[in-house]
């Protein structure tokens, strides 16, 4: 017998959500030795939140899922999504050897997205680490076009090595306003880099924002994201107003492979982007 | 009001297999395969497992042929009709390159209409559990949804009970409530079966034949037979409480101990009516212009379920088999509204070491007394 609730988004003789469709490289921007930037042509227009992500896949290679990091409408009316890459296995090796004019798979956006519209006036504070700084950046750009809608502002982005720091050209763009604070720190430094030393909770100890009033954004490694949340408590930061995007191994990103469980939660459509409250007594329990 | 009730002759139950055929439908049903009972494609009633019972415990199976001529006087086969309504290994798409990049075509298929021919009241559960994960959520898995809404179910009320079944700790057996086309119960003389209807298909079969209807003796001839079944069930998994006393059990030391014992093989994954994790494999030819992406089965016992940049999260087998009880009897209600455990006996019978979920539950918890009551003293 056929099953008695039927759903109202039924894609009977529909495309299967597994399918992707084609995208093209139409530039490439090599970030750091192992982080490069992918502008992807897809045809229209592409609508997505900042914080959500996108599964592409190389032509017999495989599929991971990449966040978005930004996107910009095509002389032909198409949409250029932008995904900013860091190498650490084949699939994502393959990506970042793709040639421009080259096609890929491509489909979402999937997940959840950073909270924003809510918190008009309070401070924000976007706290990043490495390659975390990604999903940040169009939350950052929408924060910067609706600047005068919120308090103070600050983006606190950590980086192993001056090498390693990501979006360097944006950073500096960013750092010429009066309006928004920039603060880069490297866990370790070499001769010419004037910048801060320390992990970035350091940043985040000593950042001049209203804790009781500021909402906090957080990518990063686990335990950059723990001890970011525990220097934010201390702080007085409530727990409700911060936000972590989290990660784990994905096949599908439409809630069936079961691969990125996280406790109760499964990161590719409750997350990436939690509540704190919400995983709270996860991020400590080893091999979760 | 009551269900249609109808009492088929034995002997006339062949014409039931045939009449479901006529309609177009390819038939599942229990056929014996490598000493195992085993659901599979079969065309008559010769292909029934006619007499055979089986014998389960953790760890064990046997075949044992019987005195009496029973068409269903087993319990659950080894494998599980998820296996036809959400196959094993599936072609999701084809990637092809061209001189205007890559494209990408769905494969078509025609999708079977599949008979299931004694499905148990635990195992409607799993796959109304099953239509949770691929049908009610965000998205639709349409594979699925395809081959499940062509389905025509005909249950099977229980006869007799294995050493390893506890569905009535969980409210889904050993009689089907509802989720069938036709339901049927064998009666004790082995002459009759009652047949009662779940649906319009259900009904539209059952005018194809010789039935007359059931007289309330019938009933309770069959309700007898229920009763039987229940008094068999000697395995308990007590439920009240226990999402909360599992999420509670993280740091349980009961867990290194099952470690101790637990393989990680996956068999109780594979064997489990709901288990639904699957993962993706990406294959191509010699000349790489045609590369084709599979789904298949996957276990959360394997260490690459969890591999991420770096290596996998759940590196150890206490890391796993946590992961797997706490999916199934906490995590699974968070997610989906319902128990991922149907009590079904399989992940205890097919565990090599014959671990067993309902044993572990109680070790959790007489850990986790024994140091709440350290704590007072």
């Amino acid at each position: 017998m056929a099953p008695a609730q039927r759903p109202d988004n039924t894609l009977s003789g529909g495309p299967s959500p597994w399918l992707p469709q084609k995208g093209t490289v139409v530039s490439r921007q090599r970030q750091t030795h192992d982080v490069i930037t992918l502008g992807l042509e897809v045809p229209g227009t592409f609508s997505y939140h900042p914080g959500q992500f996108n599964m592409l896949y190389v032509h017999g290679v495989g599929e991971v899922p990449i966040s978005i990091s930004g996107h910009r409408t095509a002389e032909n009316g198409h949409t250029v999504v932008f995904h900013t890459i860091k190498v650490v296995g084949n699939v994502t090796q393959a990506l970042a050897r793709l040639k421009k004019g080259e096609s890929l798979g491509i489909r979402g956006p999937y997940g959840s997205a950073w909270p924003i519209e809510t918190f008009a006036g309070n401070d924000l504070v976007l706290i990043a680490g490495g390659i975390g700084l990604a999903p940040l950046r169009p939350l950052f750009l929408h924060v910067l076009e609706h600047r005068e809608a919120f308090g103070n502002v600050f983006l606190l982005y950590g980086a192993r090595t001056p090498a390693d720091i990501v979006f360097r050209r944006d950073l500096e763009q960013w750092r010429k306003r009066f309006d928004i604070n920039i603060e880069v720190t490297v866990d370790h430094a070499w001769a010419g880099w004037y910048g801060n030393v320390g992990v970035v909770t350091k940043l985040v100890a000593r950042a001049p924002f209203d804790p009781v009033h500021a909402v906090c954004y957080i990518c990063g490694p686990e335990i950059m994201m723990w001890f970011t949340v525990q220097t934010l408590r201390e702080r007085g930061v409530p727990d409700t107003n911060v936000f972590l995007s989290m990660e784990r191994n994905m096949k599908c990103a439409i809630g069936f492979c079961g691969h990125c469980q996280y406790g109760p939660e499964f990161i590719c459509k409750d997350g990436p982007v939690f509540p704190l409250p919400k995983i709270w007594k996860y991020l400590r329990i080893r091999e979760l | 009001m009551e269900p249609k009730a109808y009492i088929l002759a034995r002997e006339s139950f062949e014409a039931l297999l045939q009449s479901l055929k006529s309609r177009g439908y390819t038939l599942i049903g229990p056929t014996i395969r490598d000493d195992v009972l085993w659901y599979a494609e079969i065309q008559s009633v010769e292909d029934f497992p006619i007499g055979w019972t089986d014998v389960q415990g953790p760890g064990q199976y046997r075949l044992q042929k019987q005195d009496r001529d029973t068409l269903f006087g087993f319990t659950v086969a080894a494998n599980t009709w998820k296996s036809f309504l959400f196959p094993p290994r599936l072609l999701l798409w084809r990637s092809k390159r061209t001189e205007n990049g890559i494209e990408f075509e769905q494969p078509t298929r025609s999708i079977p209409k599949l008979a299931l021919i004694g499905v148990r009241a635990c195992e409607l559960a799993a796959i109304q559990v099953q239509d949770r994960v691929f049908l009610q959520q965000e998205f639709v898995d349409p594979e699925y949804q395809a081959r499940r809404e062509q389905a025509f179910i005909l249950a099977v009320n229980c006869g007799t009970a294995a050493a390893t079944c506890f569905c009535t700790s969980l409210g889904t057996g050993p009689k089907a409530s509802n989720g069938y086309d036709l339901a049927l119960t064998e009666l004790p003389d082995g002459k009759r079966l009652l047949i009662e209807v779940g649906s319009e298909q259900g009904d539209e079969v059952i005018q194809d034949l010789p039935v007359h209807p059931a007289k309330p003796a019938d009933l309770q001839e069959a309700e007898q037979v229920i009763q039987n079944t229940v008094s068999q069930i000697t395995r308990e998994l007590q439920t009240e409480g226990l999402q909360t006393f599992l999420y509670a059990q993280y740091e349980n030391p009961h867990w290194d101990e099952v470690a101790k014992r637990c393989l990680t093989c996956g068999n109780c994954t594979l064997v489990c009516p709901t288990c639904f994790c699957s993962t993706v494999e990406d294959r191509s030819d010699l000349s790489g212009d045609l590369a084709e992406r599979w789904r298949t089965w996957d276990s959360c016992f394997s260490l690459e379920f969890t591999y991420l940049h770096g290596g996998p999260i759940r590196t150890s087998a206490k890391a796993r088999y946590r992961h797997w009880l706490l999916h199934k009897l906490a995590t699974w209600i968070d997610q989906f509204g319902t128990l991922g455990c149907v009590g079904c006996g399989r992940c205890i019978t097919w565990c090599p070491a014959g671990i067993d979920l309902t044993e572990e539950v109680r070790s959790l918890q007489r850990l986790a007394h024994r140091e709440v009551d350290h704590a007072k003293s």
